[in-house]
């Protein structure tokens, strides 16, 4: 299935290698959406439909669980899962990021197929 | 006990703390770079052309710092990013950056009590090798010496309180 896929990540190292870990993983993306903070990706968002989102944790502007709860109120954003790809791996975050409505969780450091692993159900579960 | 009281006992066994630290930077390498660092076998020129560093604050205080030489640096965002050496250059800071990030993540994640009650701080990447740095820490720094493609990297966890 073709994706259109948004990555939020203040590294800019980072959102390459996370869209290179979705092509690793056999996803075919059709287009690749960037931001570097839940504040661009909002704004992103607004323009463009995409089918999944995988966002940092920690940003500076609008953090992630910040970004995930406003999500709510973007038309564009309605079912489409969000997966946490962070440094910040303890059982309470993932608790709260899940809690905010985020479909799956990936610490960093990571594997292309621990990226198949969260991303390939969330998107077949996609609402 | 609160969970503070556990990083305390935990903190009292500091060669605990350093295996833990070079297991995690061996775990960034090998998932993210496909890179096995090895141990040296023989004394090695401390590196000191890149620096990168995050904070930590909370139940654990300190500065975690990867230093390298910058060609390793290259070469590590090269293998990152899947490009080429020569394409490499612009991305090195961010890159270092987040090994770092990734590093201090990774440690604090295996320590009970420490992932939860331990924030990270953006990372922070020093480029030239004329400078000196003071730290408020009363300990010394546990420091993990390895090799990245026989090129020698220095791990440290200065500890703050």
């Amino acid at each position: 299935m073709p994706v259109r896929v948004l990555i939020v990540d203040d590294s800019s190292v980072m959102r390459k290698i996370v869209e290179r870990s979705l092509r690793q993983a056999g996803i075919e993306l059709t287009q690749v959406l960037e931001a570097g903070n839940g504040a661009e990706a909002l704004a992103t968002l607004q323009a463009s439909p995409v089918d999944l989102i995988l966002c940092d944790i920690n940003m500076p502007v609008m953090d992630g669980l910040e970004f995930i709860k406003q999500l709510s109120g973007v038309v564009n954003a309605k079912g489409v899962p969000v997966i946490m790809i962070t440094t910040e791996g303890s059982e309470a975050h993932v608790v709260q990021a899940l809690s905010c409505g985020a479909r799956g969780y990936i610490r960093k450091p990571f594997t292309p197929e621990q990226v198949k692993t969260q991303v390939i159900p969330a998107l077949a579960g996609k609402s | 006990m609160n969970s503070s009281g556990g990083v305390l006992a935990v903190g009292n066994k500091q060669e605990g703390w350093c295996a833990l630290l070079e297991l995690a930077a061996r775990e960034v390498f090998q998932l993210m770079l496909a890179s096995d660092l090895t141990a040296p076998t023989a004394e090695i020129t401390l590196p000191h052309e890149v620096t990168s560093m995050v904070g930590l604050a909370g139940q654990l205080c300190g500065v975690l710092s990867v230093r390298c030489d910058e060609k390793s640096a290259t070469l590590m965002t090269s293998k990152m990013l899947g490009v080429e050496i020569d394409e490499a250059g612009a991305d090195m800071s961010d890159a270092l950056g987040e090994i770092c990030n990734m590093v201090a993540g990774n440690f604090k994640n295996k320590i009970t009590g420490l992932g939860d009650g331990c924030m990270l701080s953006p990372p922070t990447v020093i480029t030239g090798s004329d400078y000196t740095t003071y730290t408020a820490g009363e300990k010394p720094a546990l420091e993990v010496r390895l090799l990245f493609e026989a090129m020698p990297i220095v791990i440290s966890l200065e500890i703050h309180s």
